[in-house]
């Protein structure tokens, strides 16, 4: 057999490379953004665009899930009745922490044009929100550039920390 | 607690009249102009009391008494071959005349004819449930209780269809304000958070084009993002996002963005 000989003090140096663990853990954390499927109206349709083929979520890591104890990031796809209100809570506390949320599109954010008495007015009134999207409905271009920007907040916040719990009150 | 408003005088007559408004009316044609309508409305007075019928857009509109709809509604099933519910809800007329108009739109499909019964109720009154007949009443009689409270007697299941069970209210009636009365616009925080949460989280914003750029709890301004909670002035500068780390990207050290080139010749 040929004997490689490899010079690390040239050629690029040790195939090692220093950091720290915050950066690490953040890196491992954002790239790796596992989503919850919630789809509640037609956002719900944007959001599956963005994770077929075409827009493709795998390349960011971000998979979605059926359960919420397997998700990092719940992206809130669509209209929020008072009716699902309590649900949406159940499902939030149902995930594990460190845990995002992202309100996409105008009714999740606000109400939207449902300015009536079914509807809630804007999600966070229920759960804290990391990252809200406008568009009705947001594009799926629109939601992944969301997720990159999450991705920069995750990056951004020290990992080492014990993570502050996120509570709405 | 915010201060009650009455909620009667919604469909108050306005102030201002026009003399020579002349409301459109879809014309009524007597029910002996079609032979097959005749010959059903004839039948039906053998048997029931008629208010009133005529024929509206081709198709026949019986104005009966209501304690009498389900002998009515059978009669047509069964004599008549009116096969079909298409349809069935009640319209309120509360403001107008206390009294709450219940149609049942029935369809016959070898006479290819559609026929309308009409009853009206009071406003405590209950109706006979049709679901007997029809299967197709069934939901259709939950969803008036749910969006009129109009009680339906034997009723397999009576139980609100679209709205909570805990909903209090009935949003179709006219006399419901459109954006919820002080039970609906809290019905989110008191029943997650409990009543004393409503000081903190506040009342809904209803208003959704309402900007207020010195605002920095609900929205950031895109380009000039500050920390949630801070102080907006009018000099804050620029601060455009972007994906790239401030510092660069991890891992990746001998990338220089000054020495990098944009590629924009499509022909490379």
């Amino acid at each position: 057999m040929a004997q490689h000989k490899v010079n690390f003090t040239q050629d690029g140096g040790l195939p090692v490379a220093l950091t720290t663990i915050d950066k690490v853990v953040n890196w491992g954390r954002s790239n790796s953004l596992w989503a919850l499927t919630y789809g509640l109206a037609c956002c719900g349709i944007e959001m599956m665009a963005a994770g077929a083929s075409r827009y493709d979520f795998d390349r960011f890591g971000t998979i979605f899930r059926a359960s919420p104890r397997q998700s990092d990031v719940m992206i809130v796809a669509g209209t929020l009745t008072k009716k699902h209100s309590e649900f949406i809570k159940r499902l939030y506390d149902q995930m594990t922490e460190p845990r995002w949320v992202i309100s996409m599109g105008s009714c999740a954010n606000t109400g939207g044009m449902f300015n009536t008495y079914a509807t809630v007015q804007g999600v966070d009134r229920i759960i804290p929100v990391d990252l809200y999207l406008p568009g009705c409905a947001p594009r799926p271009e629109t939601l992944q550039y969301g997720v990159m920007l999450l991705q920069k907040k995750i990056r951004a916040n020290k990992a080492s920390k014990a993570q502050k719990a996120k509570r709405l009150m | 607690m915010r201060a009650y408003k009455r909620k009667d005088d919604v469909q108050k007559k306005p102030y201002y009249t026009d003399r020579f408004w002349i409301a459109p009316q879809v014309p009524k044609q007597d029910p002996s102009s079609d032979e097959v309508f005749a010959a059903d409305l004839e039948a039906l007075k053998e048997k029931f009391e008629i208010v009133d019928a005529y024929i509206q857009v081709e198709q026949l509109v019986v104005y009966i008494n209501s304690k009498d709809n389900f002998e009515v509604i059978k009669f047509l099933k069964e004599e008549r071959t009116y096969d079909q519910l298409t349809e069935m809800s009640a319209i309120d007329w509360l403001a107008k005349k206390g009294q709450f108009e219940i149609f049942y739109q029935l369809l016959s499909m070898n006479k290819r004819k559609r026929i309308r019964v009409k009853c009206f109720v009071n406003e405590n009154q209950a109706i006979e449930s049709v679901e007997k007949l029809y299967r197709s009443a069934d939901w259709a009689e939950r969803e008036m209780f749910d969006m009129f409270g109009i009680e339906v007697n034997n009723h397999p299941f009576l139980k609100r269809i679209l709205m909570p069970y805990d909903w209090q209210g009935h949003p179709l009636r006219k006399s419901y304000p459109l954006q919820g009365d002080e039970f609906a616009q809290w019905y989110e925080v008191d029943k997650i958070y409990g009543k004393e949460a409503r000081d903190i989280i506040g009342p809904e914003l209803r208003d959704t084009s309402r900007i207020d750029r010195y605002d920095s709890e609900r929205f950031a301004r895109l380009g000039h993002e500050v920390p949630r909670g801070a102080e907006v002035t009018d000099n804050d500068p620029i601060n455009p996002q972007e994906y790239q780390e401030d510092e660069g990207v991890f891992l990746i050290k001998k990338l220089k963005k000054e020495s990098s080139v944009v590629i924009d010749d499509p022909q490379r």
